[in-house]
């Protein structure tokens, strides 16, 4: 859809904004601006001074200089509600929404209005019309924990229209979606800035921004490279080009190589969930040395639960052997002596210790081996060596080996974890959604990190909802669905249309 | 009419320096005092007069001084303790309650008695701190096996547990051992004492009358071997690990359970060792209340050392002075009031470390 967009007014005029963390120049004198309704693209890698530059325009941080302007009228934010109060909302990325509450209560939760009594049933019809003006679907009175993740993601939207946001900003939303749930927001999206919305919408999925948006803007370091430019024209290659500031390579380079023996098993593995449902059911599957194993699998049909079973996070039943040795209901220290890395879904909440630096993080599985550990006590020296050597060896970008992991960006943390597996020389990796999230260098350098591995002879299994990694990076495919894996086959002859089938359980092995 | 000023709370995001933690602690503990001061002065009494009688009632002379570190003996001991739980971010507070175990259990060793009375002076002392250690730590076993196998709340047990051990210990001061019918035990021989500075009088005028006794020094060595343990052994990083991130120290294949019930049984056991000095080195008997709370002030200490059992040392003692000035002074609750506002403070004074005051001029609202 080509609309020309000159000589629209301003919704947002963002000029020279500069901030300064220590050690790190996040805003390097960037320019923004969005034009009434328009969907404006922001682009960058992770750490390139997006979220800061959001952060900024939704009262969170105030920049060192640098002006902002809304409707043509210069603003200071001091705090999230100023920003509110100009218009301006923010869907993060990670929903705030009470779960044991309904959609109304939740878009009514902070507001000054209803003040005692919540007649919720008046409020409820408020936010039907609200949804019917938009187009945006969902039982106002249903709970958060009932719907889905996409109709949750259209609450977060609903709060920001209730609460009169002229200018909406999506951090990633289409992130957590499926796919079809993606085509529905990008309908949502176009719906909103007909009816005079202005959307800023970060992303880091090139063939989306290029979709939906009508300019774009793309940060790099701290500084714009690109600014308000019309995506019409561009291939992927170029955006990325732009954002990474070289050249990315699209197409993986995977060598073609013949598996050794097998020296990883699961047989007939079961395991429930969290609520004491089964989760996986009777799986087997055997990886072969220098294989690469895939499941796809929309999420929730057992993925965790399996790979939690797998590396000894949670019990269950069958059997699991590395080398022979079996390692099934084992605690987690038997695979990981037997050599087994675990690359974990949950980076801050399972793979790091988030206040405790980097060198505490990266010797997590080696303290109990020399160097590091010299007999009951540990050496700190060594430790530093060796987080010094993995933080310039895997480029993870910090201060230094001090800084605690929390303080570290998406993809930095992801190599850091990365980086501690690795470095063990594992016989055996599983590697759970090891690119979500990530911007395009730091997708290829984890997924060159995980080929290099499999030319190292090591057996991986690996998780993912992104299908064309998935079939790109493995040799060989399964599709778990409802806790049941089905249909195992050679990549090179799966085509996404029979696993897209078999994801939904429409089609149930491959005949 | 709007202030023409306004204060807003910032999130900091700039790193801290390494002085500013213990600057601000230390500032809160004197506003603490500005605070008590002020509440002085409508009670009608001077502050200025009260401070400083406080002030020469614990640190005046030797002797009050020596009174002072007696006090923060038990302290230092059942603050390493907490200090090693609460870095696991077990949120123990059973000190009281080891702390009577542990006296009690020692105790046994002469009531019963254990080993005949004409023993050396060091097996009979040795076998009681042994059994001091290990009344506190089985008793602080058992809200660790209900936290580990059954996740069952350890701040609710390890409280709970503090009055069943006063109570058991009443049980026994009043019915087996009792003195006479009063509500303790006959001193014990002089053989359960732990040796005192004033033994050395004859020798050395200059002690006479100093009550310190060895137990200062168990204080001193749990102190500095928890600190090394914490700082520098590969059981000291299993627990800031689990501290910090459970999940990520299951991940790493730590074992939580055995870590729970570890820890549980030595801060216990060093209340329990507490309790064993207390009882040998101060009132020679077992009787009610040895503790004056030793088990609730140690979480305080605990905190206000920031988990750093060297720091706990000089806090002990801090808060030695602040028990004995205490008995001194009227009215007789100030010493409590400063306590509750000096923890309520310091542990309210964290939120400047994350979060910076900034006063700014309103600016008008451009036309």
């Amino acid at each position: 859809m080509t609309m020309t967009t000159e000589g629209r007014p301003f919704a947002v005029e963002m000029r020279d904004i500069v901030l300064r963390f220590p050690g790190v120049l996040a805003n390097d004198h960037i320019n923004f601006t969005l034009q009434k309704g328009e969907i404006h693209a922001l682009l960058g890698e992770n750490g390139a001074g997006k979220s800061t530059l959001m952060n900024i325009l939704s009262g969170l941080y105030r920049p060192d200089s640098g002006t902002i302007k809304v409707n043509g009228t210069p603003e200071t934010f001091n705090s999230p509600r100023d920003a509110i109060s100009c218009g301006i909302g923010m869907v993060h990325q990670h929903f705030m929404l009470v779960p044991t509450l309904t959609v109304t209560e939740n878009i009514l939760l902070g507001l000054k209005t209803p003040r005692f009594f919540m007649r919720l049933s008046k409020y409820d019809k408020k936010i039907q019309a609200l949804q019917e003006e938009f187009g945006l679907k969902v039982n106002p009175s249903a709970k958060i924990w009932q719907l889905s993740v996409g109709e949750q993601q259209r609450v977060e939207i609903l709060k920001t229209l209730y609460r009169g946001a002229d200018v909406l900003i999506l951090d990633e939303p289409t992130a957590v979606l499926a796919p079809q749930e993606i085509d529905e927001l990008i309908g949502t999206m176009r719906a909103l800035v007909k009816q005079g919305k202005s959307i800023i919408f970060i992303s880091h999925k090139l063939n989306e921004v290029k979709a939906v948006a009508d300019r774009l803007t793309i940060l790099r370091k701290g500084k714009t490279t690109a600014e308000g430019i019309n995506p019409e024209g561009l291939s992927r290659g170029d955006l990325a080009e732009l954002m990474v500031g070289r050249e990315v390579l699209f197409h993986i380079n995977k060598e073609i190589q013949s598996p050794g023996d097998v020296v990883f098993e699961v047989e007939n593995l079961s395991t429930d969930n969290d609520q004491g449902m089964r989760a996986v059911n009777n799986v087997s599957l055997s990886i072969r040395e220098g294989e690469i194993f895939g499941i796809a699998g929309i999420a929730g049909n057992g993925q965790s639960e399996l790979v939690e079973a797998i590396t000894g996070l949670r019990p269950c039943t069958g059997s699991i052997r590395i080398h022979d040795t079996e390692v099934g209901n084992c605690p987690p220290y038997k695979s990981i002596h037997c050599g087994m890395a675990h690359i974990p879904e949950d980076r801050m909440g399972v793979g790091t210790a988030p206040n405790l630096s980097i060198t505490n993080n990266v010797i997590m599985k080696k303290y109990v081996h020399p160097p590091i550990s010299k007999g009951w006590r540990i050496n700190y020296t060594e430790a530093q060596k060796h987080a010094v050597i993995l933080k310039d060896g895997y480029d993870i970008q910090a201060p230094n080996v001090e800084t605690p992991a929390q303080k570290l960006s998406g993809g930095n943390l992801q190599k850091l974890i990365l980086a501690r597996e690795i470095s063990g020389q594992p016989g055996v990796i599983i590697a759970m959604q090891p690119t979500r999230g990530l911007d395009v260098g730091a997708i290829e350098s984890i997924q060159n990190l995980l080929l290099e591995q499999r030319k190292n002879g090591a057996a991986i299994l690996l998780l993912s909802e992104e299908l064309d990694e998935l079939l790109e990076l493995s040799d060989r495919v399964a599709v778990i669905f409802e806790g049941e894996l089905v249909g195992q086959m050679n990549a090179s002859e799966a085509s996404l249309n029979t696993i897209g089938m078999m994801m939904t359980g429409s089609l149930r092995s491959e005949e | 009419m709007k202030a023409p000023f306004k204060i807003s709370v910032e999130k900091r995001m700039e790193e801290i320096p390494k002085w500013m933690p213990a600057a601000i602690s230390l500032g809160a503990v004197l506003v603490a005092f500005i605070i008590s001061g002020i509440i002085l002065l409508f009670t009608g009494s001077n502050p200025i007069r009260i401070f400083r009688f406080f002030f020469n009632a614990a640190f005046g002379s030797w002797g009050a001084f020596s009174d002072i570190l007696v006090k923060a003996t038990p302290l230092i001991m059942i603050g390493t303790g907490y200090c090693l739980a609460f870095k696991m971010n077990i949120i123990s507070i059973g000190g009281e309650g080891q702390f009577y175990m542990g006296a009690f259990f020692a105790s046994l060793v002469v009531l019963v008695p254990l080993v005949p009375l004409d023993s050396p002076k060091i097996l009979v002392l040795s076998l009681m701190a042994l059994m001091g250690i290990i009344g506190g730590g089985l008793y602080g076993l058992i809200p660790g096996v209900l936290k580990a196998y059954f996740n069952v709340n350890e701040i609710i047990t390890t409280l709970m547990l503090n009055y069943v051990a006063v109570n058991w210990n009443n049980y026994w001061i009043f019915g087996k051992y009792s003195d006479a019918g009063f509500q303790m035990t006959p001193t014990f021989d002089k053989v359960a004492w732990l040796p005192r500075l004033a033994d050395l009088s004859k020798n050395i005028p200059f002690f006479s009358g100093i009550t310190l006794h060895l137990g200062v020094v168990f204080g001193l060595i749990a102190a500095v071997l928890i600190w090394v343990i914490l700082k520098s052994s590969r059981w000291g990083y299993e627990i800031t690990l689990i501290g910090d991130n459970p999940r990520a120290a299951e991940y790493a294949g730590v074992n939580i359970k055995r870590n729970i019930l570890l820890v549980m049984v030595i801060s216990g056991a060093l209340a329990g060792l507490a309790g064993m000095s207390e009882v040998t080195g101060v009132v020679h008997r077992l009787q009610e209340r040895i503790s004056t709370n030793y088990g609730f002030s140690g979480v305080i200490v605990a905190w206000l050392a920031k988990l750093n059992p060297l720091a706990v040392i000089p806090i002990s003692i801090l808060f030695g002075g602040l028990i004995v000035a205490g008995r001194e002074i009227q009215p007789s609750g100030l010493s409590f009031l400063i306590q509750g506002l000096t923890l309520f403070l310091v542990i309210s004074s964290d939120i400047l470390l994350r979060y910076k005051i900034r006063i700014t001029r309103r600016q008008e609202k451009a036309l």
